[in-house]
């Protein structure tokens, strides 16, 4: 009888000291190594801002000035609340201490400074596939950007999901840290839209369902789903019937770009945002998200619920 | 005779504007879809695919004033839900902000109505559709 209290006392402490060598954020998602950079492109910075939708969420909300980061937005979430955090370039409440190689570990690991981990609500899922060299360009455009006092209030998450350590199991399980690799059997056009779709666009964050996890199902990726922010379906992105199956590669381009549907209705919830976004972009980087988007297979997303009767 | 034909007559208005009434849901939808076919029109002309018509332009705007002025009626509190519609919570919420929305809608759509030539159009025409996206983004749900 004793000698199993022991056993399992040991199996207890294997599984916890299991439990902290495996979602150490320095084992989970190592750093990517940093080599010497090139002087820094403020314009392709600012380029990427755009095409990273990131003032959608970090600026601050109820202001006109899009540049003003000093987070306060809340993601609402089946976890719970999430508050979107201060990046502007202020010194203590900001990321104005930040080293660029600080930047380059919270874009593509989703690893604080401090070394602790990021909840995936922040899309270092798919900002992943920048290259350093990009994320450098885009610290230096936030750089140059006001600095904002104050601090969000931390996260409201129920239990497990308030363990930030755990977000290093879900890591082993769902997290590529792979940088973006171009197709060399695809053109030019296709794999820069491939990179702006997946990488700093980050498309698949709402146009795909997520598991009881909150990971993305791959294999409905871009398939649509239920509204991870509230009410309403996110379409379907994929060539299936109902999703942009029947649209051109510029009729695509034509909706980044003003927010035009092909029967001339116009996007609306968070695709305004987006829509302002990518209009920020060159016509040739929309028709290349356009020219991806038209080579995604059909696929059917999870189904709708019923539409509720009349009345 | 002629009273009855009279009484048939009201009795024939006033039922269609109970059927209109009755169905707010599809009303809207309907009146959105004449916007939509009016900037069809218009993006056409804007991008240079039609020729400029003074006369189509004017139709747009016309299209635009004209739903502005319609929109806000058919949110009545019976019509919150049900159909496909996408109407979000909002619209009853914020009704003070809801109807100031096609307000500014009407007045954009309005100033269309002094553009004479192509560049003023565009000019007019990219501002008043500048409201479809905006408006969308906070009264309307994604579908």
């Amino acid at each position: 009888m004793r000698r199993l209290l022991i056993t399992l006392l040991v199996f207890i402490a294997l599984g916890v000291a299991g439990f902290f060598v495996f979602t150490d954020p320095r084992v989970v998602s190592p750093g990517a190594a940093v080599g010497t950079l090139p002087a820094p492109d403020i314009e392709n910075g600012k380029l990427l801002f755009a095409a990273g939708g990131c003032a959608s969420c970090h600026a601050t909300p109820g202001q006109d000035d899009k540049t003003r980061l000093g987070g306060g937005l809340v993601l609402d979430s089946p976890f719970g609340k999430f508050h979107v955090p201060n990046i502007s370039p202020h010194t203590r409440d900001g990321i104005g201490n930040w080293g660029t190689a600080d930047f380059i570990q919270a874009m593509t690991a989703g690893v604080s400074p401090s070394g602790q981990h990021y909840y995936p609500a922040f899309p270092y899922t798919s900002y992943r596939l920048m290259p350093p060299k990009a994320v450098a360009d885009l610290l230096a455009y936030i750089r140059t950007l006001p600095s904002v006092e104050g601090r969000a209030p931390g996260h409201e998450l129920g239990f497990p999901y308030n363990i930030r350590r755990a977000v290093g199991g879900w890591k082993l399980l769902f997290f590529d840290g792979t940088p973006f690799k171009a197709d060399p059997s695809k053109s030019e056009e296709w794999n820069r839209g491939a990179y702006l779709v997946n990488g700093p666009g980050h498309c698949a964050e709402c146009h795909s369902s997520r598991n009881q996890f909150g990971a993305i199902v791959q294999a409905m990726r871009f398939a649509g789903g239920p509204d991870p922010e509230g009410k309403g379906w996110v379409p379907n992105i994929t060539q299936a019937e109902g999703g942009l199956g029947k649209w051109s590669k510029s009729e695509i381009a034509e909706l980044l770009k003003s927010g035009f549907t092909p029967s001339f209705d116009s996007v609306g919830g968070t695709m305004s945002a987006v829509v302002r976004n990518m209009a920020q972009l060159s016509d040739a980087d929309r028709l290349a998200m356009a020219e991806y988007l038209k080579s995604l297979p059909a696929v059917q997303g999870p189904p709708r619920p019923q539409k509720a009767a009349g009345g | 005779m002629l009273r009855t034909a009279f009484v048939a007559l009201g009795l024939a208005v006033g039922v269609s504007a109970v059927l209109a009434q009755a169905n707010p849901i599809a009303e809207r939808r309907d009146t959105m879809k004449a916007v939509g076919a009016a900037t069809r029109d218009g993006a056409a002309m804007a991008k240079g695919e039609a020729p400029f018509d003074a006369a189509k332009a004017q139709a747009v705007f016309k299209a635009y004033g004209d739903a502005a002025r319609k929109m806000p009626g058919l949110y009545p509190d019976t019509a919150k839900t049900g159909g496909e519609t996408t109407a979000a919570p909002k619209i009853w919420e914020d009704q003070a902000g809801f109807k100031a929305a096609f307000a500014k809608f009407e007045g954009d759509a309005g100033k269309g109505a002094a553009a004479t030539d192509l560049a003023g159009f565009r000019t007019a025409f990219g501002d008043a559709t500048k409201n479809c996206g905006g408006c969308h983004e906070t009264y309307r749900i994604k579908k």
